[in-house]
């Protein structure tokens, strides 16, 4: 089967690379890219474990067809550390014990990410409707929701005053 | 970023390290995605293994021609029943070791039958996933199909579909002519049951009907196998257990164990429900025909379909107590699905039900029938569960129907240490008063409610166990020391490991390195379930760190020229009783150790006997809306009895953890099947586990009684969190609304019925 050519901005670095036309965004982020921080836990859209930001939207990588993402800025888990460190919510997650097995780790720390983009100070309400198309099975959310606003307060802290 | 430990406001009188909360020496993998776990292993020349599972739930195989997939472009190897050895029975074991060899074999691919929908009878691997499906499609399978039974009553009756020809009831006397599909009959005979129901001045009695549940780790089965020129396999793969991966792949393929070295790969949860084995023999086997790694994931649909739920069950049970609310009597029956083989987590039901009582007349019958779906797997505290929503929902209406406060009736027949439990054992030290009284004294058990609210209480009661566990030691050049052990790390286990070895050698804990070893690099260890890493594998931990600190003393008496007896080690530091020498560190006597005697090493093994029991007690709060039946947890409380909660944030963790598997239990979660025996709901938008929005927090006190079986006191923390929920919603349910729910899910479909029933 021919492969289509992509050209897209994964984690700010320009990328390209060669996929099948029904292969989908999360295959070849894992197998062709090598991001196996993308994780597939049921490749129907119901799990989140494959989350990713897609031209600054939250997507479940599992949904989109890797040719779509021709032209597209894609951030993965991947992307979130820099060069000064952590990204505050990867700090709170490890303090506040936020994960246990890890697999739906990244997944929920990238819909954090998507969150507080948009949203810099949310309530815990605002937290559990952002991350519920996220399913983590082994911590029963308590951590993982307190992490994400420890996250918030501490880089609300650290933004200069407006 | 720095990552920094905290060992001061909640370490432990007499401990440094223990009882405080560092960042986990795996964290930082796990948040960068730079942890591997099963699927994230790709080989050169790797092939991508695919499984063909039976669309029937029982049929028997009258031929599989695999001859068209086998010519196919791309297609490398092609395995069926006929590829594995038959294995007959021998198993041994109980609760989550058990297993049968001739049952297990069968399991991993059919023979002569098919005995669920989703049962694999054969496997390719070819160059890519597309061509291996195009194999799997080649392949064709004739069937002649046979009437399927799911429901354990219709299991039971005389013209029930049978399974095994060669099933015979154990534990029944006279042993019966036919087979059947009862596979065995448990039961606990305490007491004069008539006497105690004599006594009682209150008697309830309810049947109870659970649906099958899934562990719902939202990992699949995972596994890269690469059999060498040499024969030998190595297994990389995500499981609880690498020893008993390579024990299991090795029967299974006719092979010695040392044939196989399993590599672990990080472990994306598991429940219970990764303690045997699925594809990893099969894509050894695989492997070995095409002479090329091959790696097979499960999609979350053959997850469902083809591993283990646990059990749904029938129970009918009835108690009595005296007007003072003391408990006279309990009989019973209970009924659990074992799957397509044996082995349901029955008799464990019937052991932890009313496990937390003193109650000396008990006449309890537990019966493991073997239906058309997958054979189940351990599912946290694997029984009890189902049967103490039974139990717990019944002293709830004995509580009710006294006019006592429903805690209070618990503290009222607790058991404590010297009372012998109603599954044998006298107990030791044990904390489940302390557990009650903890809800009774937090502000949710005072919380006002508002209409359509309702608050339940239930306790839950969970063995822990022991077993075989191995750990080395080393003494880095530096000082610092790396902690290898056997036990995969499924919840924070290895910051537990390095904690105890930080406590032990004296050490900072980020000096420690703990490290989840190979099949080769580390002695056998049983599988991370039964709550017993911490446990278990942390005493073989303490046992190596105080072999190394023997080691250490012996050094430092060497350089100093001293008997041994006259060096202590305090705090990190050799130092010599007379204080008249400078002190010397893991560094200091690392960096000497060539002329003290080599390398510092040591390891040591347990096989730990001692694990202490565990309880739960918890607290619920639901809205009831009345116009749709949906019920909503307003609040949530549970407190445990961890012995000594070594990183209490993971403690706290899987507290939560149980309960919100607990609560999903109680309200969603069930496995459908339509008429043909198909699954309907094998995906997780209709298999509904508990998301974010779902929940409220959920409070957690920690209970500490120490267990005297264990150096720091440790109890095992991992399952019995899931025990109390589904009665403390269903109590609470009826505190809202008048209701009795003796079915689970109680789904709003469910409830509004029940509402309905009522004439509401």
């Amino acid at each position: 089967m021919s492969r289509t050519h992509v050209t897209c901005t994964i984690n700010g670095d320009p990328a390209e690379f060669l996929c099948e036309e029904d292969q989908t965004l999360l295959d070849t982020l894992r197998d062709v890219v090598g991001l196996m921080g993308v994780k597939e836990g049921c490749a129907t859209g119901d799990c989140g474990a494959c989350s990713v930001i897609l031209n600054g939207r939250l997507n479940c990588s599992c949904l989109v067809f890797a040719p779509e993402a021709e032209g597209a800025t894609i951030e993965t888990v991947e992307g979130m550390a820099g060069p000064d460190g952590l990204h505050p919510l990867q700090e709170t997650f490890l303090e506040g014990a936020a994960l246990q097995c890890g697999i739906c780790t990244p997944g929920f720390l990238v819909a954090g990410k998507a969150l507080l983009d948009r949203n810099p100070d949310p309530t815990e309400e605002e937290v559990r409707y952002a991350v519920a198309g996220n399913l983590c099975r082994c911590t029963g959310y308590d951590k993982i929701v307190r992490s994400i606003l420890d996250a918030a307060d501490r880089m609300g802290e650290a933004a200069p005053a407006s | 970023m720095t990552v920094t430990a905290t060992p001061t406001t909640d370490s432990q009188p007499g401990y440094k390290w223990v009882g405080t909360r560092p960042v986990r020496h795996d964290g930082l993998d796990k948040v960068t995605g730079r942890a591997r776990y099963g699927a994230d292993l790709n080989l050169p020349g790797m092939l991508i293994g695919a499984v063909l599972r039976s669309p029937h739930a029982h049929a028997r195989i009258l031929s599989i021609d695999t001859s068209a997939a086998q010519a196919m472009e791309g297609v490398k190897a092609v395995v069926t029943g006929a590829d594995f050895p038959m294995l007959e029975s021998g198993g041994e074991g109980s609760g989550e070791e058990y297993y049968d060899p001739r049952d297990l074999c069968r399991n991993v691919m059919a023979r002569d039958k098919v005995l669920y929908e989703g049962h694999a009878l054969a496997a390719v691997a070819a160059t890519s996933r597309r061509e291996a499906l195009a194999a799997l499609a080649a392949i064709e399978v004739d069937y002649d199909v046979l009437p399927h039974v799911l429901d354990v009553s219709e299991a039971m009756a005389p013209d029930a579909p049978i399974l095994h020809d060669d099933l015979i009831t154990e534990g029944v006397d006279p042993i019966p002519d036919e087979p059947s599909n009862v596979a065995s009959r448990y039961v606990i005979d305490r007491g004069d049951i008539e006497k105690g129901f004599a006594e009682a001045d209150v008697i309830v009695e309810r049947e109870f009907v659970t649906q099958p549940v899934h562990q719902g780790y939202i990992e699949p089965h995972a596994v890269v196998a690469d059999v060498g020129e040499d024969g030998k396999a190595t297994v990389f793969c995500s499981s609880q257990g690498h020893f008993m991966v390579r024990s299991h792949t090795a029967e299974l393929l006719g092979w010695e164990p040392s044939r196989v070295k399993v590599i672990p790969a990080e472990i994306g949860g598991g429940f219970g429900g990764k303690t045997t084995v699925y594809v990893e023999p099969v894509a050894a086997r695989l492997s070995q025909k095409a002479g090329r790694p091959v790696k097979i994931v499960m999609t979350r649909d053959e997850v469902f379909r083809a591993t283990g739920p646990t059990s749904g069950s029938k129970i009918r049970l009835k108690v009595g107590a005296t007007r003072d609310g003391r408990l006279t009597a309990v009989e019973g029956s209970m009924a659990y699905q074992a799957g397509a083989f044996k082995g349901s987590p029955v008799s464990l039901g019937c052991m932890c039900a009313f496990a937390p009582y003193a109650i000396e007349n008990v006449l309890l019958e537990g019966l493991d029938v073997v239906v058309n779906m997958p054979k189940v797997a351990a599912y946290r505290a694997p029984g009890a569960p189902m049967a103490s929503f039974a139990s717990e929902t019944l002293l709830d209406e004995v509580a009710e129907q006294l006019g006592i406060d429903p805690l209070e009736l618990r503290l009222r027949n607790a058991a404590e240490e010297g009372v012998r439990s109603v599954y044998g054992p006298v107990y030791k030290r044990i904390g489940f008063k302390e557990t009650v009284e903890a809800v009774r004294d937090h502000p949710q058990y005072s919380t006002e409610l508002g209409p359509n609210q309702g608050r339940g209480v239930a306790s839950g009661f969970w063995f822990n166990f022991g077993g075989s566990s191995s750990a080395t030691v080393h003494i880095n050049e530096d000082g610092s020391a790396s902690v290898l052990t056997g036990s995969p790390d499924i919840g924070g286990s290895r910051a537990s490991m390095a904690l105890m070895a930080a406590e032990e050698l004296g050490i900072d804990v980020y000096d420690i390195t703990p490290i989840v070893s190979d099949t080769e690099s580390v002695g056998y260890t049983e599988v991370t379930g039964g709550s017993r890493v911490t446990h278990a594998t942390g005493m073989a931990v303490i046992d190596a760190c105080r072999k190394v600190v023997t080691d250490l003393r012996a050094r430092a008496a060497k350089v100093w020229d001293v008997d041994v007896e006259e060096v202590e080690w305090v705090d990190g530091r050799a130092q010599h009783v007379s204080g008249d020498r400078a002190p010397m560190t893991t560094r200091d006597l690392a960096a000497g150790a060539a002329g003290t005697g080599g390398p510092i090493t040591a390891s040591a093994a347990v096989n730990a006997r001692g694990a202490g029991v565990a309880f739960s007690t918890q607290v619920c709060d639901v809205e009831v809306d009345p116009e749709t039946g949906a019920v909503t947890i307003l609040r949530y409380m549970t407190a445990q009895d961890a012995g000594r909660a070594i990183h209490p944030s993971y403690v706290e963790g899987q507290m939560q953890g149980g309960v919100a598997q607990g609560i999903g239990w109680a309200l969603n979660e069930e496995y459908i099947f339509d008429t043909g025996g198909t699954m309907e709901n094998p995906g997780f938008l209709d298999y509904r586990m508990p998301v974010a929005s779902d929940l409220p927090m959920i409070d957690t006190v920690i209970v500490e009684v120490p267990n005297p079986g264990h150096p720091y006191g440790v109890r095992g923390v991992g399952e019995v969190g899931i025990v109390p929920p589904m009665a403390a919603v269903a109590n609470a349910i009826h505190d809202a609304t008048g209701l009795r729910m003796s079915e689970l899910p109680m789904s709003p479909v469910k409830v509004l019925e029940a509402i309905g029933a009522n004439g509401g």
